[in-house]
Parts: C-alpha cells; sequence; structure tokens
C-alpha cells in the first residue's frame, strides 16, 4: 500500500475550515490515550483538561489573561508569515518590550502621571520594534536568513533580562531576590473584572479586527499577500520586497513587544527572570492554526490558551505534569501541518505503484 | 591533567555535539531538505539517551538510544515533509516546539538524578602521553564518532556515487527523477541520518557533557549547529572548522570567568548566538563562498507525478 | 494491409486511425494519408520484414497506450512502432500527449492501460534505469542536468556499473570527439551554453550504446546551424542501425530528418505518414486538424515617434547562473512590432526585466519610455508612463498562481487604475469587473467565475495576462516569449492581438525563441546573444541563415567571442 497525492487545480475551500478541526480532533484523541495509559479515566481527564478551563467566571477570565499575549504575538506572526518571512524570535522581541517598557518606571520610580502609561506602552512596542528590526535589517541588507538572527536574539534578549534582574534593575528592597520593584499606580496596566484581565486583551482584540480589515481589503494588505505568494509577481507588481521585510518585521515585533509591556505591567506587575511560559514560541502555533487568517487566530488563541490552563488544572487535579500543555502544543502544530496537506491535495491510498526500484 | 590539556579537552567536549548536530544537518540539506527541527531532534536523543542509561545502567545502551529516538523524530518530520509535502520550515518549527515539550514530559521523572556517565577510552601507553595521551587516545566513543563520521560524509559526498546522487537531487529534484532516481527515498534516509546524529548530539549533552537531564539542555545548540552548515558552505570540512571555532566560544566564557576578569555572565553566555549572528553576516557578504554549493532545490517540496 | 497483425485491433494503421471511435476527422490530410500509408509499408517490407518475420521486425511497439492524470486523458489508445535504423517523428501540438507517450516508453511514466513491446516481447519499462538498461536512451527538451555538477558528474549518473570518473571522463572525451560533440568533461555545467549542455545529454545517452534514442523538441533550443550539426550526428546514429524517435512540432525539419511520422492530436494518433511525400501545410492540418488561422499582417515600416529607447544599457549578471547585458541600445516607435529572437539564456530574461524595471539600469537615461528618462525609475512609474509588460514564466511572474483572477488583476493595474484602489482600500468590484472583461475580449475560459490563476490552462492563462495588458491600451507593450508553451489557437489569438495594438499605434517589442513567430509577426528583428544585442533590421531584408549566425553571435564585439568561461565564474 502507499500513499499518492494528487495536486487539486484549487485549493480546496472545504479542507480549509474542516483540517484544522481534524487536528485538534486527533490531538483530543492523543490525549484521551496518553491519559489512559497513565490510568486516569481518558474523559474525566479530557474534562478536566479541555472543559473545565471555560466552566468558571475566574477560569474565563484566566483564559483571557492567557489569550491576549497569544493573539497578540500571534496575529502580527500571521501577518509575517503570510509574506513568507520567518519571525520565530517572538520571545525575544516580545522580552524587548517587555524591558523597553519597564524602564521608566524602574528608573523613575517617583513620576507617577497619567502619562506614565501611554509612554511605557509606547516604549514597548518600540523596543519589539528594535529587537525585530536587526533580522529585518541583516536580511534585506546582506541576504542573511531571518529565522536564525531572529531566533539567536531571543537567548540574547533573555540574557539581557535576567543580567538586569540580578544586577542594575534589581529591587534594592527586594531582599536580593532576582526582581525588579513592583509596577504600581500609572506603572500598572488597568484591569477589569476581578482584577486579572488587563487592557491587553482589548488591545489583541483592536489589534485583530484591525488587521483582519488591512490583509483583505487594503492594497498593503494585498502587497504583503503577494509579496509572500510569489515574490517574483510581487516584483512584477511594483512591491519591493525590502519594504514588505521592515514591514511585517516591525508589525510583528511591534505586537509581541506590546504583548511583553502588558504581561510585566499587568499579571506579572514587576520583571523577573522569566515572565513568559514561552508565548512568543506558542503564538507561532496560534498563527498556523489560525490559517494566518486574523480572526481565526482569534479563535485558535482562545485554543491555545486553554491549552495552558488544562495543563495547570491537570497537574494540580490529575497529577499530570504541567509540560504536558507544551507536548500537546507540539503535536497540535504537527498535525496542522498534516492536515493541510488535504487542503492542496487529495490523497489517494492504497493503489500499488510498481515504480519505486531505482539502481541507485 | 595540565591546564591546556584541560582546555583543549573542554573545546572538544563544546565542540563535538554542534559538530554532530552539524554534519546531520549538512548531509540533509545537500539532499535539498532543510530541518529547522535539529533542536528537537537532539533534545529528544538527550532525554532518551538519559532515559536509557539510567533505566539500564548502561551508557552504550544509552547511546543507541538517543541515535534511536534523533532518528524516530527526523522520520517523523520526513513523513510530513516527503511524503504529505508539507511545508519544510514550519513543520522544522513543528518538530522542536514538539520535542521541547514531549523531552520536558518525559524528562520531569529523570530531572536531577545522577545518570550513568559514558566512560573515556584508555589506551594503555597512548592515553598516558603527555597532552596529546589524553587529547587524542583518551576521549570518549563519540568524539571519535564525531570525527569519523564527519570524514565519511566528506568522503561520501564528493567520491562516491552516492553522494553525487545526494548532491544531484538537492540540486534539481526534477531531473534526479526524469533519470530514475528515487528522491523521496533519498531525502528519507538524509533526513534519518541527520536525526541520527542529531539525537546523538543530544545523547552527549546527557550522557558525557553535563551529564545529566536539565530542560531546555540543548541551549540553542540545534540552531548554532544550522547556522554552522550555512556558515561552512555546505562542506563538511569547514563544519568542523566552525564547530570547533564555536566550541571555543563556548567555553571561552567559563575561563574569562576564572581568570577573574568582571565581565556579567550573561553577556558571556549571549556569546556563542551574538557570534553566531556576527558569522552569518561576515559569509553572506562573500558570494565566491556561496556561489556553488548551496542545494538549489533547498527546502522546495517535490511531488513526483505520476 | 500487409501488416503480419492487421487483425489485432491494437494496430492502428494509417487508414485506421480516421475510423477509430470518436476521432477527429483529418480532413483534407486524408487523402495524403493514404498514399503515404501504402508507400510506408512497401519500404518498411523492404528492409525489416525479411529480417524478421515474427514481429514484422520492429524494435519498439507500443500498443494502445492510455495515461490519465485525474480526469484528463493524455493518451487515449495511442500505438507506435518503431524500427531499427529509422528516424521516426512523433508530431503534435503542444499538450497533443507527445511528452507523456514519450514518457511512459522511457519509463517515467506508467500507463493506465496499453503494453510496450520490445524486439516482439512484451516489457513493462518500470522507471528510467530499466528504460536505459533496455537501450533506450532520452534527450529531454528541458534537460535532466544539474548546474552545480561537471559534465563527468551529470554523465555519471544515468551510467550503471562502478562509479569511476576518471574513466568515464575519458570515454567522454572519446565518444564526444568520435561523434562531433566536443565536451570538457570537468566543466561545470552553468558555465556551458545551451547548446552544449545538450551535448552532454545526447554523449550521455550515446556512451550507453543505446539501440533506440529519443530526442524531445532538440532543435527548440539550438541555432539553426547547431541544428545541422545536430541531424548529421542523428543521420549517422541511424545508419549505425539505432532508431531514433523525433519528436518535434518544426515540420520542415522533419520534412528533413525523418523517415516516418505519427501525429497525434488531442491524445489520439491521427495519422501515420511519410514526411517527405508531404507538405509543412499539410502535416499542419494533420496537427491542428483544421486550417490553422493565418495572422494578418503586412510587415511595414514605422514612421511614428520613438515610443521605446534603450541606448548604450549594460548590467552585470545578477546571479551566479545570470547573464550580463552588454550596451544594449534600441528604439521601437510607436505603429511597430520589434522582435528579439535568440536562443533560450543569452540574456532575454534580464533585457526583459531591465525594460519593465524590475531590475534599475545605473542611468536614468539608459532607458527611456514615450520620451521620458526612466532607467532608474521601479516597474510602477514605467507603467505610468503608459508601459505594459508581459514576462514570460506565467506562474509566479506574470501572475500569482494561488489569486484569483481578479487579484492578477490588480497586481500589475492598481497604479495606473484609479478606480481600483482608493484611500489604500481596494476596489473587489472594479477589480472583478475588468477581470470580466478581460476574459471577454480576450476569449479566456475558466470552468467557473473569478478561479485562481493556478486553474487556468497555459493558453488560457497566457490570454489573460497578455490581455491583461492590452486592455488597458498601453503606448508601449514588452512581451517576452509571447506564446511560449501555449496551444495553437490562443497563439494565433495573441499574435493577432499584438498586431492590431500595433497597427492601432502602439509600439510593441516581442522577444521570441520562436523563429516561425518572429517572422509572422515582425516588422524588424533584432538577435540578442550573450547579452549583446544586434541591430534591428527589417524583417524583409534578412532571412533565417542570417538570423542563425546572429544567434550563433556574429555581431558580438571581439571580447567576448571566445566560448571560454568567464575567468570569476570558477571558484
Amino acid at each position: 500500500m502507499r500513499l499518492a497525492l494528487e495536486r487539486r487545480p484549487e485549493q480546496s475551500r472545504t479542507m480549509t475550515v474542516v483540517s484544522p478541526l481534524i487536528a485538534i480532533a486527533i490531538t483530543v484523541l492523543v490525549g484521551a490515550i496518553v491519559f489512559s495509559a497513565r490510568g486516569l479515566d481518558p474523559l474525566h481527564a479530557l474534562y478536566v483538561y479541555f472543559v473545565e478551563p471555560v466552566m468558571t467566571l475566574w477560569s474565563l477570565e484566566e483564559l483571557a489573561v492567557k489569550t491576549a499575549p497569544l493573539v497578540l504575538i500571534g496575529v502580527g506572526l500571521a501577518v509575517c508569515f503570510r509574506a513568507n518571512l520567518w519571525n520565530i524570535g517572538a520571545e525575544g522581541q516580545f522580552t524587548a518590550g517587555a524591558l523597553a517598557g519597564a524602564a521608566i518606571p524602574i528608573m523613575f520610580p517617583e513620576w507617577q502621571s497619567p502619562a506614565a502609561l501611554p509612554l511605557m506602552l509606547v516604549a514597548g512596542v518600540l523596543g519589539g520594534i528594535a529587537w525585530a528590526a536587526v533580522p529585518a535589517f541583516l536580511r534585506n541588507r546582506f541576504g542573511v536568513n531571518e529565522i536564525l538572527t531572529s531566533l539567536m536574539l531571543v537567548y540574547v534578549a533573555q540574557y539581557l533580562l535576567d543580567w538586569l534582574v540580578r544586577g542594575p534593575w534589581r529591587d534594592p528592597d527586594g531582599y536580593n531576590f532576582p526582581e525588579s520593584a513592583n509596577f504600581e499606580g500609572w506603572h500598572a496596566l488597568p484591569t477589569f473584572g476581578d482584577g486579572r484581565v488587563h487592557l491587553g486583551a482589548v488591545f489583541a482584540v483592536v489589534a485583530v479586527v484591525v488587521l483582519f480589515v488591512f490583509m483583505s481589503r487594503t492594497l498593503k494588505g494585498f502587497e504583503i499577500r503577494v509579496s509572500g505568494e510569489a515574490p517574483r509577481a510581487g516584483g512584477f507588481g511594483g512591491f519591493s520586497r525590502p519594504r514588505t521585510v521592515w514591514f511585517c518585521f516591525a508589525l510583528s515585533g511591534g505586537l509581541a513587544g506590546l504583548a511583553g509591556l502588558c504581561e510585566v505591567t499587568g499579571p506579572v506587575g514587576q520583571l523577573q527572570p522569566i515572565i513568559s511560559p514561552g508565548y512568543g514560541f506558542t503564538a507561532i502555533i496560534v498563527a498556523f492554526l489560525g490559517r494566518l487568517n486574523p480572526i481565526v487566530v482569534l479563535l485558535a488563541g482562545i485554543v491555545l490558551g486553554i491549552s495552558y490552563l488544562g495543563g495547570e488544572a491537570a497537574q494540580i487535579e490529575l497529577g499530570v505534569s504541567d509540560k504536558i500543555a507544551q507536548a500537546f502544543q507540539g503535536l497540535l502544530l504537527f498535525l496542522i501541518l498534516a492536515c493541510d496537506t488535504l487542503i492542496r491535495y487529495r490523497i489517494r491510498i492504497g493503489r500499488r505503484e510498481t515504480a519505486v526500484a531505482t539502481d541507485a | 591533567m595540565t591546564g591546556l590539556e584541560a582546555v583543549i579537552m573542554t573545546i572538544i567536549a563544546a565542540a563535538t555535539p554542534l559538530l554532530l548536530a552539524a554534519i546531520g544537518e549538512l548531509v540533509t540539506e545537500r539532499s535539498g531538505v532543510l530541518n529547522l527541527g535539529v533542536e528537537g531532534m537532539m533534545i529528544m536523543g538527550a532525554v532518551g539517551g538519559f532515559a536509557a542509561a539510567y533505566v539500564s545502567g548502561s551508557a552504550m545502551l544509552g547511546i543507541a538510544a538517543a541515535v534511536g529516538a534523533g532518528v524516530a523524530m527526523s522520520l517523523l518530520f520526513a513523513f510530513l515533509t516527503q511524503t504529505l509535502v508539507s511545508n519544510q520550515v514550519a513543520t522544522g518549527l513543528a518538530l522542536t516546539l514538539f520535542g521541547l515539550g514531549l523531552s520536558g514530559l518525559i524528562g520531569e521523572a529523570f530531572t536531577g538524578l545522577p545518570g550513568a556517565k559514558l566512560q573515556s577510552v584508555h589506551v594503555p601507553g597512548l592515553s598516558d602521553l603527555p597532552l596529546i595521551g589524553p587529547v587524542l587516545f583518551g576521549q570518549d566513543v563519540i568524539v571519535y564518532a564525531s570525527v569519523a563520521l564527519t570524514a565519511l560524509a566528506g568522503w561520501v559526498l564528493a567520491r562516491t556515487r552516492l553522494g553525487l546522487v545526494i548532491r544531484a537531487t538537492g540540486g534539481n529534484h526534477h531531473s534526479a527523477h526524469a533519470l530514475g532516481y528515487n528522491v523521496i527515498a533519498v531525502r528519507y534516509g538524509c533526513i534519518a541520518f541527520g536525526g541520527a546524529t542529531a539525537g546523538l548530539a543530544g545523547g552527549y549533552l546527557s550522557l558525557v557533557y553535563t551529564p545529566q537531564w536539565i530542560e531546555n539542555m540543548t541551549a540553542g545548540r540545534g540552531w548554532i549547529a544550522l547556522a554552522l552548515v550555512v556558515f561552512s558552505t555546505w562542506a563538511p570540512r569547514r563544519v568542523a572548522v566552525g564547530a570547533y571555532l564555536f566550541g571555543t566560544v563556548w567555553i571561552m566564557g567559563l575561563y574569562v570567568q576564572g581568570i577573574g576578569i568582571n565581565i556579567p555572565p550573561q553577556l558571556l553566555a549571549s556569546l556563542p548566538y551574538l557570534i553566531t549572528i556576527a558569522a552569518l553576516v561576515v559569509l553572506s557578504g562573500d558570494r565566491l563562498l556561496t556561489r556553488v554549493n548551496p542545494p538549489a532545490c533547498l527546502g522546495q517540496p517535490f511531488v513526483p507525478d505520476r | 494491409m500487409t501488416d503480419p497483425r492487421a487483425n489485432d485491433p491494437a494496430t492502428i494503421s494509417a487508414e485506421g486511425a480516421p475510423d477509430e471511435p470518436g476521432g477527429t476527422p483529418v480532413g483534407t490530410g486524408r487523402s495524403s494519408d493514404e498514399t503515404t500509408g501504402d508507400a510506408n509499408i512497401a519500404d518498411a517490407a523492404g528492409i525489416a520484414d525479411a529480417a524478421d518475420a515474427q514481429n514484422g521486425g520492429y524494435l519498439l511497439e507500443a500498443i494502445d497506450i492510455v495515461k490519465r492524470f485525474g480526469d484528463f486523458t493524455a493518451n487515449d489508445g495511442v500505438s507506435l512502432k518503431l524500427r531499427p535504423g529509422r528516424i521516426h517523428a512523433l508530431l503534435g501540438e503542444n499538450g497533443a500527449g507527445k511528452s507523456t507517450l514519450v514518457k511512459i516508453i522511457y519509463g517515467a511514466l506508467q500507463p493506465t492501460a496499453g503494453s510496450l513491446r520490445w524486439q516482439g516481447g512484451r516489457v513493462s519499462v518500470a522507471n528510467p534505469a530499466a528504460a536505459r538498461r533496455l537501450g533506450i536512451g532520452m534527450v529531454f527538451q528541458h534537460f535532466s542536468l544539474f548546474e552545480a555538477l561537471s559534465a563527468v558528474e551529470n554523465i555519471a549518473l544515468a551510467m550503471p556499473g562502478p562509479f569511476d570518473l576518471a574513466a568515464l571522463g575519458e570515454r567522454v572525451t572519446r565518444v564526444s570527439a568520435q561523434y562531433g560533440l566536443p565536451l570538457e568533461p570537468g566543466a561545470l555545467v552553468a558555465d556551458l551554453s545551451v547548446g552544449e549542455r545538450q551535448r552532454i545529454e545526447i554523449v550521455r545517452c550515446l556512451l550507453q550504446e543505446p539501440r533506440l534514442l529519443i530526442m524531445d523538441e532538440p532543435t527548440a533550443v539550438l541555432t539553426p546551424q547547431e541544428a545541422d550539426q545536430l541531424f548529421v550526428t542523428l543521420r549517422r546514429l541511424a545508419g549505425e542501425g539505432c532508431a531514433v524517435l523525433y519528436i518535434s512540432h518544426r515540420l520542415e525539419e522533419v520534412k528533413q530528418l525523418c523517415h516516418e511520422a505519427t501525429i497525434l492530436r488531442l491524445g489520439r494518433v491521427v495519422a501515420n505518414v511519410d514526411p517527405e511525400t508531404e507538405t509543412a501545410a499539410s502535416l499542419a492540418r494533420l496537427m491542428v486538424g483544421a486550417d490553422v488561422h493565418e495572422v494578418s499582417t503586412e510587415a511595414h515600416a514605422s514612421d511614428g515617434p520613438v515610443m521605446l529607447s534603450v541606448s548604450g544599457l549594460s548590467l552585470p549578471s545578477a546571479g551566479p547562473f545570470g547573464v550580463a547585458l552588454r550596451s544594449v541600445s534600441l528604439d521601437v516607435r510607436a505603429g511597430e512590432i520589434v522582435a528579439i529572437a535568440g536562443v533560450a539564456g543569452n540574456g532575454q530574461s534580464e533585457l526583459f526585466e531591465a525594460l519593465s524595471g524590475e531590475r534599475l539600469a545605473p542611468a536614468r537615461d539608459a532607458i527611456s519610455i514615450a520620451g521620458a528618462p526612466c532607467g532608474t525609475a521601479g516597474v510602477t512609474a514605467r507603467r505610468r508612463l503608459g508601459a505594459a509588460f508581459v514576462p514570460e514564466e506565467r506562474l509566479g511572474h506574470s501572475a500569482v498562481p494561488g489569486f484569483v483572477l481578479s487579484d492578477n488583476v490588480l497586481l500589475t493595474r492598481h497604479a495606473s487604475d484609479r478606480a481600483m484602489v482608493g484611500g489604500g482600500f481596494v476596489s473587489q468590484l472594479e477589480t472583478r469587473a475588468v477581470a470580466k472583461r478581460v476574459g471577454g475580449r480576450f476569449d479566456v475560459r475558466t470552468s467557473r467565475e473569478n478561479p485562481e490563476a493556478s486553474a487556468l490552462s497555459g493558453g488560457n492563462l497566457q490570454k489573460f495576462v497578455v490581455g491583461r495588458e492590452l486592455d488597458r491600451d498601453p503606448r508601449i507593450v514588452v512581451v517576452n516569449q509571447p506564446t511560449w508553451g501555449v496551444d495553437a489557437g490562443a497563439a494565433a489569438l495573441v499574435r493577432q492581438a499584438l498586431v492590431d495594438m500595433a497597427r492601432a499605434g502602439a509600439a510593441v517589442l516581442a522577444i521570441s525563441q520562436d523563429l516561425d513567430e518572429i517572422f509572422e509577426i515582425a516588422d524588424r528583428v533584432a538577435v540578442i546573444s550573450r547579452g549583446e544585442l544586434s541591430e534591428a533590421y527589417p524583417a524583409r531584408d534578412i532571412d533565417r541563415e542570417r538570423v542563425g549566425l546572429l544567434m550563433a553571435g556574429a555581431h558580438e564585439t571581439g571580447e567576448s567571442a571566445g566560448r571560454a568561461p568567464p575567468p570569476e565564474a570558477r571558484a
């Protein structure tokens, strides 16, 4: 038996919708198998993991807290990936944004003014842009692969954060813990509800709507899509590839920076050596599960947000390591990519082919 | 052991995982496949190797398990990218994210446990020679394997029909197919080789270098190995040079601190990543080096028409 | 019929084809079929039947071959018989099923139904290696060569037996000299001309001492002189007893070279004829199935204003395997078509990209459009000056494969059509309307409204991308390979549209490898060779032979006439 692919004349619209659902379904199925292999009741375990997180108001708010950075970063990455640009360093841009924004309250703790927060937000965005500008510049100027450079800068940003919170930015009254002072007053993000959901969730929704309209209705959005799909045709259309590189990296870096700033001025409330449970990487999965479409990215962000909460719940209630969340996330991305084959190809199974031997 | 010996030994130890991972990826890329999942295969090799060695008490079984884990991961990648023609960049990323997640899950039970360390070779007489004794004759088998595999890959690629077929597949898969070569099979093989060496590299980290299981212990070495392949312009000999240069940089940090120079350790720790970026920039300026070697089909999907 | 197996329903004789159920009537070609069919049999009986009574002396028989790709039937019951020592032409339009049939014979494709016989015995050719073991060699139309490998490495890939490059290199040198195909074994393919690359392919086949050599459109990339040289080699091979299957749609050369011809149309055999007794026109009718629409034009000298002017344009090659442009100068006037002939890979794409503005010239006045110097202006600025461009590659350059046609309209017209974009927002109403108009005006056939570009056939997509530009009523049209790889109907429509544009006052520059096309539409002809452009001669003052000499570089300046690869090319 063998598997043969047959190219469809056009992309299948049905499969565009169905394939991520298949991927999620298989992930859940694998989850059930893993849980029962550990001697747990799979149905109960799945309930704890995937359903409970959305059953109470408290956990829904917590879901919004987790989803906001995923969507903010993911929606920027979706635009980037659409342009066939591989910014995989969002985690670094997230960190850089957090650092740039946090510099204001740390260096001027006395300056409590309504102007402080907007300024911090701008600084956060600029920090993310600055970090993303390096791979963009190196790619445009020297033709250096942006995948490697953007990823390398993640480590650099994390070491920079580590150095700052252990050194110059350590809270003088913090009993020598590697932490900055807490951000309070005009240095902290306004919150809603029970006090966990923050302004970042609003930013995420706004970014989704704006980028949806931008990508589907404007000439610039068209330019980005052409540039990714067929760069040569993009050049023929009069669109500059370097300009697209700059734009996409600035956009995704800026949004990641904003997410980072929101995280440290919101739920975290200070700088610590680790400020993200891998949001920048998980957002890659969000972007793909979201079909690189801003609206769907919002839904995908919620799914991945649940996977974080479910991981925590599973640890508490089932005694399963919360590391399982990351494994599920990776598996999900695999399955999305595998199922996406159905969009472009029909799969034929079973017909025997004779021509396989070579004299190699 | 003298100070110089110790320095050289640690440099070799730091360079070996880079060299192993890079030489496998080089062969994979020569066949036209870009596998960005080196980090994921490596970390699975590390956890698989450690777990097997801990459970069985045998370091050699650990090595076998590390290789097996790397190959298994790479075949997953091969199935997606070759059989299902998924995007290679995205699939490689998925492999890395999946590997990091799964290894964390598997490895949790092994965190902080002492492992079975792979012993170094001892050749009576030769290993006791000053300086060259331990450096040349007192290493462990993985170090020798890394050098042997690099030489082997270089020889196969340059001098044998198999190597010619691999280069042809990476250069023009349509022509290779038209000549009757099974492009997909060649690529499956090269991807599996890359998985084996990346798994071995991971096993080296958890069985020799550290030797214990620490989450995310690969620390970006898989990505640096990818950069090394570019840096070497797909030439095995230059990959070896590059790996040892980077091993030196990696180790330099420790010694600079040891001497007592006051540099933030975080800066030294970020040096390998910064230098990787710098190396990529310098190399890309040299058009002569980048002319012929980059496989023309690198990263492009291939679907035979039947 | 005297065919010993005439009762075998699989055998298609000259008369059999038109009677086939569903077969297209051959029209006026029919009578000549019958006579030549008889002549053929008489001839064949003299040589081969006596030699081998069992299978009529055939080396290879393809019987009732059917090949389907999904819903599309590329070969529909095709039969073909080849004899040793004969050059057998396989004629047909693009899409007639020639390549499919040949790939099946060579083992690169497996037939859906039907069988192959080799020297009378049934064989299944599992893959090209198996074909080579039988003694079948093939020279591909788009060469199956590896640019980054040397000539001898390329050959070694197709050779069974022990791997010894040095010994093989010596054999290559010997055999290539023997057949008049000089070759340097160590040369990197990327540094070789198209003709030299073809020699590698041929030598690669010859080294395996083939009994059957398949040549897929071998002269499409050669100068007339190089083609003549190739014919000498092929005749010599046939003289040594090798069968040659010669695929072409160039009728004159088939008449000149081939002993027999099988004509395919829409996946079926429509006739087996003796090409010598046919005329080019009768062969063409058999191929197309109807009288070919003749493009109505009359070469004339234009005295309109110069609309496109290139002066002293030099550009270094962009990539390691590219061609540098050297001091190219050319004027195109309103109302005329200037054609640029040349063998593929001599700087056509580079010239096109310099003209379109995808690559910028070093000086502003190297290129002028409608009198405005714009050498350093991008493609959008040039479009605003009234220029329109059609590149060679349809998918990925002219059009985005995965985008619908209306989005592909936006691709090149976003700057010149005011109504398409307002305040940064795209008017889908307008892009759809234009796509629809282009489809109607240029007979673009689609299975549904506004499909993705990749779903169109080559001919329909070419009509669309040409139509998209001409629909703007541009003052200047630059088109690279206007009818490359499209069916005859679409080709005629595109050529006629270009001629009509010029007659309506536009300046048209057509870059083409197809000399038939050039002489059909051009008012003046220039030739490009290794990045140098000749003077443009009035079409009526220049013949094919002269164009052929220019294609081989007769106009090039001394320093570049030598064939040595550029010194900096070898690292």
